[in-house]
């Protein structure tokens, strides 16, 4: 269940709209946030919340790369896949995460800290190779940068953003 | 002598912040809005920036005073500006690059439109890996409404304007003005044709103009300093303005660049880019995005901008060059970019869904080896296929195709005849040592790597 704040300012927000359907991608966002993806539960409570089936915004959900419809972990590593990054070896960036986190892509590690996903060009080429963790862009990669990046994000408290 | 030409766009650039609303306004910024508002008509500030052809900077080149003359003067209320930030052609950096650097340029360019087609309300699109300046956005409007430049009733007349940010979900496709609608209006983001223009009918059937912020960008200073002296901006005498060129890939300098629009693709690389990487020679390059063909040395001198590239057969695009090198099989690398359109198409017509992953198989049989000589008229008949697509995405995906038969059509056939990719194995370049052997980390038990896809990964 959603907790009665957050459902109370998610109503107003949407009462204030002309249109309920306009904050259906930033009501998906917010559960997701709270819920640490879009459960099934959540597509439910979205859907209730601005007059929409639950199959209009399962239509949504499905379609974009930032909802997550299955748990994801603390971290969402998004992995530039794009051209140029490709051109600056970007499987080998996601071969030593692979390794490093002992997850494939898609998965998550054991402990819900990190998930790992290949994604589109995520337009950070002049950094290239570069991903994308919890809104903050990490360039021009190497292997001593991720790992000083991963130990960093072990140590903070999580801080997830919005989008995540 | 393209590193001393005039900025524009990025006068106000620094390495690590955005410029402030004071910055701003210090480097003259607002005084365009000042002298428009209650002063001049809205048909004089399009028929301003008309004169001064300024063109789409989105990938169409559209022209942005044509587009805004397609509203109705009887034309229902409220009308709707889009600023599109969805920004996710490969390659394409520099609407996040401008957000960042200078927001109350993009802002004031934003409310001059507002002004020109006499819209209420504008929402800004962001793409979800653009959080940071959806962020920054949200906070400069505030700023704005505080100066009285946005809000109701600004600088005192009754021109009312207010805008806000749209979170994208993240797709590709609702870059799409029309699939961009749709997205707004909480629906399923398929591009949507026929019926009345969207500058009649658009977001929730209103009249609504939808641009590049780069396009948007360039209006003040058309406003502030005219149409004559933004046409001199242009390196041709038939271009107008600066232009924003990403460089990436295998050069010394990859960045965002100010230029006059229509500098020479030569001197873009190795001017401002500083030449090719070490070791490196130029083979090819996309000039203006994913959605462009490839370009082999022999128009290394060609001017940047619209028109000439256009009579040589390709395009302009979003001015996103990037540059691949010797070392690389631009069999894989169109494979690449075709798995990327593939995966972003929206799916909503056949020869789009279905075509794009039966070009992909072609281009990994012929990658491993498995290629047949037939193969190569196949692709292009596939290619062809896309100009039946619903919209503009697919023929934009076959563009590297279509450069890779008409140019590099020998390396396909080194890959059927020699039953494998020539390039071979990955030469330990640079990037590859860095690489190599690393050993387990982090995680206990680290050690089950997935392969992502089977392709020669040069
Ligand atoms: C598949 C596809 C993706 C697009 N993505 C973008 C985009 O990310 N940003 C953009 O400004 N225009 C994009 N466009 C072009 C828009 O449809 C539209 O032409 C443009 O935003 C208009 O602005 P302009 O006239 O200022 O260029 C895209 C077009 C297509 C077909
Ligand atoms: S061409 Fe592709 S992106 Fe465009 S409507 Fe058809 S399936 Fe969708």
């Amino acid at each position: 269940m959603l907790p009665h704040e957050i459902r109370q300012k998610l109503t107003l927000e949407i009462a204030a709209c002309e249109h309920a359907r306009e904050k259906a991608i930033d009501v998906m966002y917010i559960l997701q946030r709270h819920y640490g993806y879009l459960s099934d539960e959540a597509v439910h409570e979205a859907a209730g919340l601005l007059s929409m089936t639950p199959l209009e915004l399962e239509e949504l959900a499905t379609f974009y790369d930032f909802i997550y419809r299955e748990p994801v972990g603390e971290y969402v590593i998004h992995v530039c896949d794009g051209v140029v990054c490709w051109m600056h070896h970007e499987q080998a960036v996601f071969e030593y995460l692979c390794r490093k986190l002992g997850v494939g892509l898609g998965e998550t590690t054991a402990d819900g800290l990190f998930t790992l996903l290949p994604t589109a060009c995520i337009g950070d080429c002049h950094q290239a190779p570069s991903m994308l963790i919890n809104g903050k862009f990490y360039g021009l990669l190497t292997p001593e940068k991720i790992d000083v990046i991963l130990e960093q994000l072990v140590c903070e408290s999580c801080n997830p953003v919005l989008t995540r | 002598m393209t590193d001393m030409s005039e900025l524009v766009l990025f006068k106000n650039r620094r390495p690590d912040k955005a410029a402030t609303f004071e910055e701003y306004r210090q480097s003259g910024g607002y005084e365009a809005l000042t002298a428009v508002v209650g002063k001049l008509s809205p048909k004089d500030v399009q028929q301003q920036v008309l004169d001064a052809g300024l063109k789409g900077r989105g990938g169409a080149g559209f022209p942005a005073g044509r587009k805004w003359a397609g509203v109705p003067e009887t034309g229902h209320f409220p009308r709707y500006i889009l600023p599109n930030t969805d920004e996710m052609e490969p390659g394409t950096f520099k609407d996040r690059i401008l957000v960042n650097a200078d927001p109350h340029l993009v802002l004031e360019g934003i409310i001059l439109t507002a002004y020109a087609v006499s819209a209420e309300k504008g929402i800004f699109f962001i793409r979800p890996s653009y959080e940071h300046d959806a962020e920054l956005i949200e906070q400069e409007l505030e700023v704005a409404r505080q100066a009285n430049f946005l809000g109701k009733n600004i600088l005192g007349s009754t021109f009312s304007f207010d805008l806000v940010v749209h979170r994208s979900g993240g797709r590709y496709i609702c870059g799409e003005a029309s699939a961009q609608i749709n997205a707004i209006q909480g629906r399923r983001p398929n591009p949507r044709k026929g019926g009345p223009h969207m500058a009649e009918q658009g977001l929730w059937k209103k009249p609504t103009i939808v641009n590049n912020v780069e396009t948007l960008a360039c209006v003040p200073g058309i406003i502030r300093h005219g149409a004559a002296w933004f046409k001199g901006l242009s390196a041709t005498p038939t271009g107008a303005g600066t232009k924003l060129y990403c460089v990436s890939g295998m050069v010394q300098r990859p960045d965002c660049y100010e230029l006059p629009i229509g500098t020479r693709l030569s001197e873009i690389i190795d001017g401002s880019a500083g030449g090719l990487s070490p070791g490196s020679t130029f083979k090819a390059c996309l000039p203006g995005g994913a959605s462009t063909s490839f370009m082999p040395k022999q128009f290394i001198d060609v001017e940047m901008d619209f028109d000439p590239l256009k009579k040589i057969g390709h395009r302009l695009g979003t001015g996103a060059i990037m540059v691949f090198d010797q070392n690389t099989c631009l069999v894989a690398a169109t494979i690449n970019l075709i798995e990327y359109f593939a995966r972003e198409s929206c799916g909503w017509c056949t020869p789009c869904r279905e075509g794009l992953p039966f070009i992909l198989e072609l281009l990994r049989a012929i990658e491993c080896g498995e290629g047949k000589e037939e193969y190569i008229p196949l692709l292009r008949r596939m290619a062809g296929h896309m100009n039946h697509a619903y919209c503009a995405f697919a023929p934009g995906a076959v563009q590297p195709v279509y450069g890779l038969l008409n140019y590099f059509e020998e390396e396909i056939r080194e890959h059927i005849s020699q039953k494998k990719c020539p390039f071979g194995v990955v030469p330990q370049g640079s990037c590859q040592t860095v690489w190599a052997n690393r050993g387990n980390g982090l995680y206990p038990g680290a050690a089950n790597t997935k392969d992502k896809f089977a392709s020669c990964p040069i």
